[in-house]
């Protein structure tokens, strides 16, 4: 059964210097499954994310992305380091959309977009203009294809971000806390976005403090603490009869 | 809930108040106009400013010392001299950046020790120090390193295994040296404007582009310093002004051909010192009013995307706007 899950991760330590921030982190998700990881800050929920597209490397453990090692390669009982060409290659089919968007401020919307697939997959231009286009109007955002990120709201350059990540034609998708920086009332857009993914079937995880999106769009939800997942188990559940008196702790200070 | 809606509340008188008054203004202006006006009368009463030798002739039918032919050849090697020795600064400044940033602790290391030896040598030292490099070696060449001692490692007396080489005093001719010795010492300058660039860049643009599956070379030059360019700009803006000036420096490789030189040449043929120093004032303002439009351009194209002012002024008319429909 995990052989065909879309994120598998074993036993995933990581520390930075001598503080750790990972103690051994174990996680599955199937395709098509949302998975949304909650705790509270400082708990290594975005680290963690950060690991499962080798921004940061593991100091112990592994993770598989649609049965591919990220990161490494596993020869002879050995682990050998990817090169860094191996490494962009496994991040291609990996969306990620940021907490505080990093659209590229010097490029127009449209080429922002157009940027990864044009460089990186050397499409055809003019189909990924349509593409991106394409994506763009699904996003809500077909009239600001030539702006700069810096003309537009928070919520709209998220969902530029979006956009930009889909562009790739990722498996996966993961979203680090992708409204935490906009303001209460430009969270409903970007949100709307991802519900709409959600029942396209891509596979998400997701790192957000939006316990209502937990309940409503997860299939799983995660809750970290001190760098190990607390609880698990299905969203409704999870929110409604926390088990651990740490997630009990955390769900009666959100909610 | 009392309050009235605004629409509903009529529009108060609008503000007509007797402004401020600033007599420290006017006596400024009073007396920088004072000033000016001493500054005028100097300038075309004087009789040492020799207008004409410096416009019209230096004599014999000849044209003023700005235009005569060895002064305007002068220039032209000023400004060759600026261009290229200031291509060598940047592509190599670049390279020195990328490198000092660079994982690797060797590479950091050698940018390092090359910034500090050529910001430590003052450029009028180097100017000089690069003349004279045809002491070291007779010939310079392309080829195998070492060969001659390789030769005779294995006992050939007179292994030669360069490609070519030309006599080290034809190649380090007056221009190449002082092209070379402005182009070294400004890469190093250069360098650390350029790191300083490409560090303030957001961290997340290159995670972000990385996530991507962006190379890192694709990163850097798509990404990282196009932003780069908008804090790299200015300051190059800077030296390439101050390399004009100092061009001035190779007179002492020693390159006839610049500027200063040439001035200076016919200052000493005619004994007429003044003029000929306000003309090169002249050219070297001329040079640079030329370069200040050309940085204006260069800014505005790497501004794109943050154009406050672009913004300002939407938002101004938006405003502005937003009142009209509701005033």
């Amino acid at each position: 059964m995990s052989e065909t899950a879309m994120v598998r991760a074993q036993d995933v330590h990581k520390s930075f210097g001598s503080l750790e921030v990972l103690k051994g982190v174990d996680l599955v998700v199937e395709p098509g499954e949302v998975c949304c990881v909650l705790g509270p800050s400082g708990s290594g929920k975005s680290t963690f994310l950060r690991c499962i597209n080798h921004l940061e490397k593991l100091n112990a453990g592994r993770i598989f992305v649609d049965g591919d090692l990220i990161g490494y390669r596993e020869r002879g009982g050995k682990l050998h380091e990817l090169k860094e060409k191996e490494v962009a290659e496994q991040r291609r089919s990996i969306g990620m959309v940021f907490q505080r968007f990093n659209l590229f401020p010097h490029m127009t919307v449209l080429d922002n977009v157009m940027e990864a697939p044009c460089r990186v997959k050397r499409e055809n231009k003019g189909e990924v203009r349509e593409r991106a286009a394409a994506l763009l109007d699904r996003v809500g955002l077909a009239a600001k294809v030539d702006s700069y990120p810096g003309q537009l709201s928070g919520g709209q350059q998220q969902r530029v971000a979006i956009a930009r990540a889909l562009a790739m034609r990722p498996k996966l998708m993961l979203f680090d806390e992708p409204t935490s920086a906009l303001d209460p009332e430009l969270v409903g857009e970007v949100l709307d976005v991802m519900k709409d993914l959600a029942r396209d079937g891509m596979t998400m995880v997701v790192v957000t403090h939006e316990i209502g999106f937990a309940r409503e769009v997860g299939d799983k939800l995660i809750f970290m603490d001190g760098g190990v997942v607390v609880e698990q188990g299905p969203p409704r559940e999870v929110i409604a009869n926390p088990q651990q008196e740490r997630t009990k702790a955390f769900l009666g200070k959100v909610l | 809930m009392t309050e009235q809606t605004p629409t509903e509340r009529a529009r108060p008188e609008a503000i007509k108040a007797v402004p401020v008054r600033h007599p420290g203004r006017w006596i400024t202006i009073a007396v920088l106009a004072v000033l000016a006006a001493m500054f005028v009368h100097l300038v075309v009463t004087n009789d040492q400013f020799n207008w004409r030798f410096i416009f019209v002739s230096i004599g014999e039918g000849r044209r003023g010392v700005m235009f005569t032919g060895p002064v305007l050849a002068g220039l032209r090697g000023t400004i060759l001299l600026t261009v290229l020795s200031m291509i060598i600064g940047v592509a190599l400044g670049v390279v020195i950046a990328v490198m000092r940033l660079s994982p690797n602790p060797l590479l950091s290391w050698v940018a390092w020790l090359y910034t500090w030896v050529f910001r430590a040598v003052p450029r009028l030292v180097l100017a000089i120090l690069f003349g004279n490099l045809g002491i070291l070696w007779e010939r310079i060449g392309f080829g195998l390193p070492f060969d001659a001692q390789i030769g005779r490692l294995f006992g050939i007396t007179d292994l030669n295994a360069q490609f070519f080489s030309i006599k080290a005093t034809d190649l380090l001719s007056g221009f190449v040296a002082g092209m070379l010795a402005l182009g070294l010492s400004e890469a190093a300058y250069m360098a650390e404007i350029v790191r300083a660039g490409i560090q303030s860049v957001d961290s997340g643009q290159s995670e972000a582009a990385a996530a991507l599956g962006l190379s890192r070379g694709q990163v850097l030059r798509r990404i990282v310093l196009p932003q780069a360019m908008r804090v790299i700009v200015p300051p190059t803006g800077n030296e390439t002004i101050a390399m004009v000036k100092d061009t001035s420096l190779v007179a002492f490789v020693p390159v006839s051909t610049e500027l200063f030189f040439q001035l200076q040449a016919i200052s000493s043929r005619t004994f007429i010192v003044l003029p000929v120093l306000v003309a090169a004032c002249l050219w070297y303002l001329v040079l640079c009013s030329v370069l200040m439009v050309v940085q204006f351009f260069v800014e505005r194209h790497f501004g794109r995307g943050y154009g406050a002012r672009t913004r300002t002024r939407t938002r101004t008319r938006n405003a502005q706007r937003r009142q009209e429909v509701n005033p």
